[in-house]
């Protein structure tokens, strides 16, 4: 099977800054994967890169057979119908209320009539548990909940896949295990194929079918979950179990300290 | 010198990335302003923010400034028993300039870095981004209607500015000073021609309100992403807004008023 | 959708108020309030010095604006001054023989054109010309004169 999104020889930079140096992935539909790696390492980055919100230096993005960056404005937009990406702050437009978020892409894209828009946004909104959160305004609702809100809006329109820019981060241990399960049983119960971009272990390692390991701007290590906990790379090890020391080091590299502690002295 | 050199150049090179930047932005707004004919809600919408909302600090702004234009006036025209000539005074002075001027300043200070504000908070808190993944394009659906409510906006408020003001002088000059109010209106009318002064004054108006928001859309979308970024960027909406406006001023009043 | 409507209407109000301003800068206190250009007739005087005169300037008839002045160029062979007057059409019974003069409002006011009317049984029409005018009166001439006839004098 071919997949979804496939991702060749992606290279990008940010002024003299290299985020990602030749890096293959591919995607399949209708599977949870996941991209991790350290902060900083331009998850968020791939995400945009895949959504066509910036261009690669070199390498292509493919997404179900399109090459993202060499379609014109309107094919562009026409492809974006059928992403879903959430966004880590949630990104809801916070001048409308979280009923017309939700209803937000419908009433831009369809010329529905407005009680079928009622009932595809309560639909959405059920799906989520937040039916009776409905006149609230964004400003309004926890971290946890504008998540929620969010993830309804990305599936109004029934795309064919949700783009997750760290699920996780800053929630409570409930809105966590919500939101964990909430990813999996609408990825199965749409049919979506879902992209999850995080740096929680833990959550992340529970619901993915394939993982991507990302740093220093290349692919260290792809498979399931299972296979990544046997990996004999040290890296993974120390990534995965979260040690503070090991090949990526505790300290910022530069000088030794104790040079450092004599120099202040000579100083003095 | 080298390194003064240096950061010469760097700024010079930033000054027309910037330049090249907002003139691609007014080409990206202006292909958005096709599609909002079928959205005309929209720009109605901003004309609330932008316009209605502007209208009370014009109003006052307007009055104050006649008033006080009307008594100076009076007390110079007076030494030469030229009094009756206070309505041309004040008319000329606010059609042609006081009125499209101070409304442009004001309105750069009130709906300018209210725009900026707005827009910059949108895209820090990525509500830009999201709606580019929705498919919703920002420029035609937020930055499109902002700007035609801004370049609607900005003359009729011009307007509003000096026909208040002529009557904050006409209540200084008639009703305290005492000046006959029937030289006052007549000489007014003798001398203010609609071509000459009147419709170059909205001319000026419409340029304004187009650069003034302009800017401040631009400064907005332009803006460091970060509340630091956003207050800068406001600053900054209102201080070129200021700059553009009294510097175009100059260059519109040479061009209109200059052979005469 | 109440808060819709109210600001549609409020909106609606800014506008008009816009309108409503424009329009009487337009009516009160500029000059559009009496243009009536295209319905009068137009006439011609030449004068041998116009002084301060310009083209939108008053011409009036015993104190009363009768029309003004729309062009003023040179006539090529007399040198004169040539002007053209625009005459509102409610006044259509000015006669030919009347003369035109170039007056100052006040002693350093505008100048303008006083018209007084002759007794011909013949009234003026479009593309006339007024024969009798007298030229305008400059306050740096007069001062010469008063000095050379003073001068004289002694």
């Amino acid at each position: 099977m071919a997949p979804l999104i496939k991702i060749r020889d992606l290279h990008f930079n940010r002024g003299d800054k290299v985020i990602f140096n030749g890096i293959d992935i591919d995607i399949y539909q209708g599977k949870v994967t996941a991209i991790m790696g350290p902060s900083g390492t331009g998850k968020t980055t791939l995400l945009k890169l895949i959504g066509g919100q910036l261009k690669p230096d070199s390498g292509t993005v493919e997404v179900d057979g399109q090459n993202v960056h060499k379609l014109s404005h309107s094919k562009l937009y026409e492809l974006r119908k059928r992403m879903g990406m959430l966004f880590q702050s949630g990104a809801l437009l916070t001048d409308i209320n979280v009923f017309e978020n939700v209803a937000f892409p419908l009433r831009e894209h369809t010329k529905f009539p407005e009680s079928m828009i009622r009932d595809l946004v309560l639909m959405k909104l059920q799906a989520v548990g937040l039916r009776n959160a409905r006149d609230m305004m964004p400003a309004e609702l926890s971290g946890g909940m504008a998540r929620r809100v969010a993830l309804a809006r990305a599936v109004t329109l029934d795309p064919m896949m949700i783009m997750y820019d760290e699920p996780f981060t800053g929630q409570d241990p409930i809105s966590m295990g919500t939101l964990v399960n909430l990813i999996r049983r609408l990825n199965d119960a749409m049919g979506l194929t879902s992209i999850i971009v995080s740096h929680d272990v833990a959550e992340t390692t529970q619901i993915a079918d394939e993982i991507y390991l990302l740093s220093g701007g290349k692919v260290i290590e792809k498979g399931t979950p299972e296979t990544l906990k046997t990996s004999g790379s040290e890296w993974v090890k120390q990534f995965l179990q979260g040690l503070p020391d090991g090949p990526v080091p505790f300290h910022y590299p530069g000088n030794d300290f104790s040079k450092d502690l004599l120099n202040a002295e000579e100083q003095r | 010198m080298i390194e003064f050199l240096r950061s010469l150049g760097r700024w010079g090179l930033n000054t027309f990335q910037r330049l090249g930047r907002g003139h691609m932005f007014l080409v990206q707004m202006m292909a958005g302003m096709p599609s909002l004919t079928f959205r005309f809600s929209l720009v109605i919408q901003q004309l609330f923010y932008v316009g209605v909302l502007s209208v009370l600090i014009i109003l006052i702004s307007g009055l104050f400034v006649g008033m006080v234009l009307g008594l100076q006036g009076y007390n110079t025209l007076v030494d030469f028993g030229a009094e009756e000539s206070l309505g041309v005074l004040v008319s000329l002075s606010l059609v042609r300039e006081l009125g499209p001027v101070v409304t442009a300043l004001l309105f750069a200070g009130r709906a300018g870095s209210a725009l900026t504000a707005e827009i910059g908070l949108m895209k820090s808190t990525e509500q830009l981004s999201g709606m580019e993944m929705m498919a919703v394009d920002p420029m035609k659906r937020i930055i499109a209607p902002r700007f035609l409510a801004g370049l609607i906006s900005m003359p009729l408020l011009a307007a509003i500015f000096s026909a208040v003001g002529i009557f904050g002088a006409f209540l200084i000059g008639h009703g305290l000073l005492g000046v006959d109010d029937g030289a006052f209106w007549s000489q007014m009318q003798a001398k203010t021609d609609w071509y000459e002064d009147i419709l170059n004054g909205v001319i000026k108006s419409i340029v304004f309100g187009f650069v003034v928001t302009w800017i401040a859309l631009f400064e907005g979308y332009d803006a460091t992403p970060t509340s630091e970024g956003v207050g800068r960027a406001t600053t900054r909406t209102v201080v070129h807004s200021a700059f553009a406006i009294l510097g175009l001023d100059f260059v519109l009043t040479a061009l209109m008023f200059g052979d005469i | 959708m109440n808060s819709k409507r109210s600001t549609e209407i409020l909106v609606g109000l800014f506008v008009a108020a816009g309108i409503a301003a424009l329009f009487v800068l337009a009516m009160k206190v500029s000059n559009l309030g009496d243009f009536t250009d295209d319905k009068g007739y137009e006439v011609v005087a030449n004068f041998q010095n116009i002084g301060g005169l310009k083209p939108r300037s008053p011409v009036t008839m015993a104190g009363v604006r009768v029309g003004r002045v729309t062009s003023i160029s040179l006539d090529p062979d007399t040198y004169d001054a040539k002007v053209t007057i625009n005459i509102y059409r409610q006044y259509d019974n000015i006669p030919v023989d009347t003369s035109a003069s170039i007056f100052t409002a006040g002693l350093l006011g505008e100048q303008y054109i006083s018209l007084s009317p002759g007794a011909d049984d013949f009234y003026l029409e479009d593309g006339d010309v007024i024969d009798l005018t007298q030229p305008a009166v400059v306050l740096e001439q007069v001062i010469g004169q008063f000095l050379y006839s003073t001068a004289e004098g002694d």
